[in-house]
């Protein structure tokens, strides 16, 4: 029996150790959010947050994230209100939208990283494959997200203030 | 002044089915499978207007969509054609698909499903806009009625009817069930152009929320009570059979309920969990007898098609005036040969689908691009009728052709029917969904030409040596055994109509035919076939020290103004003849593919022998632009696609089967690489072009073009990965 913290709750599964982590949480778990695209991480379709770090988890065995918090794009936001989810919906970035709830984990975890982040490091961290070629739409959303994400924080500040 | 052209149209041709209460199709096993607005109709009571147009209590209309959503927007294009007729408010719309069960029992109301060749829009748009008239007709017959008044004092919009001399308003729902029970008018008008008011407009999709929310359900997601996961693999020579298989380690695996024999030339592993099935399938040993085809290797299958380029016989695709003899006679002749490789659809989601077999029904859930052919491949597969068995179409986790083959939902079925009463979903790994591809058929090519003494060509052959589709699949070729799909965008007339005003031109086909399947892929035979002429047009401008716009422009003129025309643009946003550096360089490439005229211009770099795309200008002529901001979606995305494959895409062969198994060995493009695209939809109105595909085919000409003007590097084989640029 393996213990998972999974979005913030607690899971018991009975698999092997060695199974990666996106077999648990796709068959045993019912988390069909996170995907299989190629099951050697070249494709980021699977990409989880491991502790807040983007982890491609076909290759993880589950005992290695026991212990660890992990997100996956269910738990990212109660109701699709991360920014990204929301850049995302502003620009409709998704076209067959397989890709994305990977894309949209690698791009929250470099906007928790970098709140401001410029192509070039947009280039570097975001090495999902995408065969749709929703690329120009990901950037963008990026960028966007960064903005709704400052907006945001500038709200509150502003609401903090005035309460 | 706008030219004001509505239509009439003779309904009485179709067969509208009027009447029946819509909702719980598709729910045959009780789950809850999110599929567009299913699910919804279940909850408000909602009435069937006609085939397309189902209106709840709540307002709330769904239209009807039998082509399949890929990525491509087609889905939600359809549903605001069926909308702008219908005259309904757009923020109440939802969709579903039919299935193609229900298609058969009515007489394929919804017409074709098939969805590809850029045809979901630009095949469908008449009848589905008659739909959404003949909906509006009805409701506002039956308001009418209501009201005791005539017709023609009452109009619809957003959802409400009003009879426009007392001002009463009814809203659609209060209406629906009467109208229901009308007789379907003869004839319906269709809206002016000038009046669109959602068709043209960049409307959201319809299908994104879920999809950022990880709640939408592809069919690799789909998960059923009592479900077993299956993996399988068949014989990696295309072909080959299966002699006899080992199963004694696999059976012993954990989670492992049966290993079985698969059609006579697969295996596969039934498990509690997908991991399990796919682990245990490698523990399976199998003998394939393979025959000669598994001594082929890429080099053979190079010489095979290099024969074709001189070999006598030939099929004549396109012939005017008499280039042979044009080339024959002129001391002036310029040659080039080019080659395209086998290339792999990889489509972000593995070949899968979910069945469910018992002795008296069938039933599959599948992410298809053909509902109607699932169903007979369904049926076929499994030895039934197709009216004993259903096919319940996902959203596709990408297609580009390769789901308009239904090999996977056959499988499929032939492993549940072994395991009866228990739902079976299969899906194949990333390296059983590349070996067991539809390919982009391999070719090559040799372009000579002639030259008047102004420069322009007098006479161009095109001979092309290689797979054909249409071949491989058995179609009828008829008795001369030509297949007019080869000649897409060299073609004599239609929509794959060659546009350049040469006098003599000859294009014709050697076909050689490798034992690897060939498919349709993203763009088809335009891939080659306009990179291949396009580089050949620059190689001929370059000969004959002229422009290449200039070159280009001369030869369109008279002969396509709509080609020319998106061409000019392109290569005026570019800035086509500015001062670059010397590392730097601009290219073109032009062509009419799916009904529509396509151009590119593309600025690169070398940089220390590495290509750097810096930007692409594009423009698309598709006549009618539906929903711009999806085409402009559809054009950047087609630029990916073509450009991975121009870039990295080949399938090489070795002892028969292809070597190249995932993404390590077959890449694609990442964002990084990504040119900056910048649309224009130049839509000119008064045809119906398609925009999933056609741009794809003029990106990779545009690049290599500009990589010559670059560097002097002429690029006449693919992918670029293979050749060296300094």
């Amino acid at each position: 029996m393996l213990k998972l913290n999974i979005n913030g709750s607690e899971h018991t599964v009975d698999v092997d150790p060695s199974t990666p982590l996106l077999w648990v949480l796709r068959d045993h778990l019912d988390l069909t959010g996170t995907k299989y695209g190629c099951g050697i991480a070249q494709c980021g379709a699977c990409t989880i947050h491991l502790d807040g770090v983007a982890t491609r988890c076909c290759v993880l065995p589950v005992s290695a994230a026991e212990g660890k918090a992990i997100t996956t794009i269910e738990g990212l936001s109660a109701d699709g209100s991360h920014p990204v989810q929301r850049a995302w919906v502003e620009l409709d970035t998704p076209q067959c939208g397989y890709c994305q709830p990977g894309m949209i984990m690698a791009a929250a975890a470099l906007l928790a990283d970098n709140a401001s982040p410029s192509d070039a490091d947009i280039n570097q961290r975001i090495t999902n494959i995408c065969r749709c070629g929703t690329f120009p739409r990901v950037r963008e959303g990026i960028h966007r997200a960064a903005e709704l994400a400052t907006n945001a924080m500038t709200d509150s500040a502003a609401e903090e203030v005035t309460s | 002044m706008t030219q004001r052209s509505q239509q009439q149209i003779d309904i009485s041709r179709r067969n509208f089915v009027i009447g029946s209460t819509a909702g719980g199709a598709g729910l045959a096993l009780g789950m809850s499978l999110p599929l567009g607005a299913l699910a919804a109709n279940t909850k408000a009571q909602a009435t069937e207007v006609n085939v397309w147009v189902v209106i709840g209590t709540d307002d709330t209309v769904t239209v009807r969509v039998a082509r399949s959503e890929m990525g491509q927007g087609t889905l939600t294009g359809l549903v605001q054609m069926v909308a702008e007729e219908l005259e309904c408010d757009w923020d109440k719309v939802s969709w579903e698909f039919p299935t193609p069960g229900e298609s058969l029992r009515r007489d394929r109301a919804w017409g074709s499903f098939s969805t590809g060749g850029s045809r979901g829009i630009r095949e469908s748009h008449q009848y589905v806009r008659e739909g959404g008239a003949v909906a509006r007709t009805l409701l506002i017959g039956a308001a009418a009625q209501r009201w005791s008044v005539p017709v023609d004092e009452c109009t619809a919009k957003a959802g409400v009817i009003t009879h426009n001399p007392s001002g009463k308003t009814l809203r659609f729902a209060a209406v629906a069930e009467a109208a229901a029970q009308l007789p379907v008018p003869k004839t319906v008008t269709l809206k002016d152009p000038a009046d669109w008011e959602i068709i043209g407009k960049p409307m959201p999709r319809l299908d994104t929320a879920d999809k950022v929310t990880g709640k939408l359900r592809y069919g690799a997601d789909l998960k059923m009570p009592g479900m077993l996961y299956a993996a399988a693999h068949a014989c990696p020579v295309h072909g080959g059979k299966r002699q006899s298989f080992d199963a004694s380690k696999a059976e012993k695996m954990p989670g492992v309920r049966a290993v079985l024999p698969v059609g006579d030339d697969a295996v596969a592993v039934v498990a509690d969990s997908w991991w399990q099935a796919n682990q245990a399938l490698k523990q399976v040993k199998v003998d394939w007898e393979t025959g000669d085809s598994g001594k082929v290797d890429s080099a053979a299958i190079t010489a095979m098609l290099k024969e074709g380029l001189d070999a006598k016989d030939a099929y004549v695709g396109h012939e005017r005036g008499d280039a042979s003899s044009a080339i024959a006679g002129s001391d002036e002749v310029l040659s080039a040969e080019y080659s395209y490789p086998l290339q792999s659809h990889a489509p972000m989601e593995p070949m899968n689908a979910t069945v469910i077999w018992t002795s008296k029904r069938c039933e599959a859930w599948a992410p298809t691009q053909n509902g109607e052919a699932a169903l007979e491949a369904l049926a076929d597969a499994v030895g039934m009728l197709p009216e004993q068995c259903e096919v319940h179409k996902t959203l596709l986790g990408g297609g580009f052709g390769r789901r308009g083959f239904q090999d996977w939902l056959a499988q499929a079925g032939r492993i549940a029917k072994q395991m009866p009463g228990t739902p079976i979903k299969l899906m194949w790994s990333r390296e059983e969904d590349q070996r067991q591809g539809r390919y982009h058929p391999i070719t090559r090519s040799r372009l000579t030409a002639s030259f008047a003494k102004d420069g322009q060509p007098d006479a161009v052959h095109m001979r092309i040596s290689g797979q054909s589709i249409l071949a491989a699949l058995r179609a009828p070729l008829g008795e001369e055994r030509i297949d007019p799909v080869v000649f897409q965008s060299v073609a004599p007339e239609g929509d794959h109509a060659f546009i350049y005003g040469i006098e003599h031109f000859l294009a014709d086909h050697a076909m050689r035919n490798p034992h690897l399947r060939p498919g349709f892929w993203r763009g088809v035979n335009i891939n080659q076939n306009v990179f291949y002429f396009e580089s050949f047009m620059d190689e001929m401008a370059r000969h004959a020290g002229a422009d290449p716009l200039d070159y280009r422009r001369r030869l369109l003129r008279d002969s396509s103004p709509k080609a020319l025309a998106v061409l000019e643009d392109v290569a005026s946003r570019a800035g086509w003849g500015r001062q670059l550096a010397s590392n730097s360089g601009l290219g073109l490439a032009v062509c009419k593919a799916f009904g529509s005229y396509v151009a590119a211009c593309a600025e690169v770099s070398i940089d220390d022998g590495q290509l750097n795309m810096k930007k692409i200008w594009a423009a698309t002529d598709c006549g009618y632009a539906v929903n711009p901001q999806q085409i402009e979606a559809q054009v950047a995305g087609s630029f990916v696609f073509g450009l991975s494959a121009a870039l990295y895409g080949e399938m090489t062969v070795k002892d028969g089967a292809v070597q190249e198994t995932n993404f390590d060995t077959y890449p694609s493009m990442r964002l990084a690489a990504m040119p900056e695209v910048e649309t224009k939809v130049m839509a000119s109105g008064g045809f119906w072009g398609g925009v999933g595909e056609p741009t794809i085919a003029v990106a990779a000409p545009a690049v290599l073009n500009a990589v010559y003007a670059a560097t002097g590097v002429r690029i006449r084989e693919l992918p670029l990965k293979d050749q060296s640029l300094v």
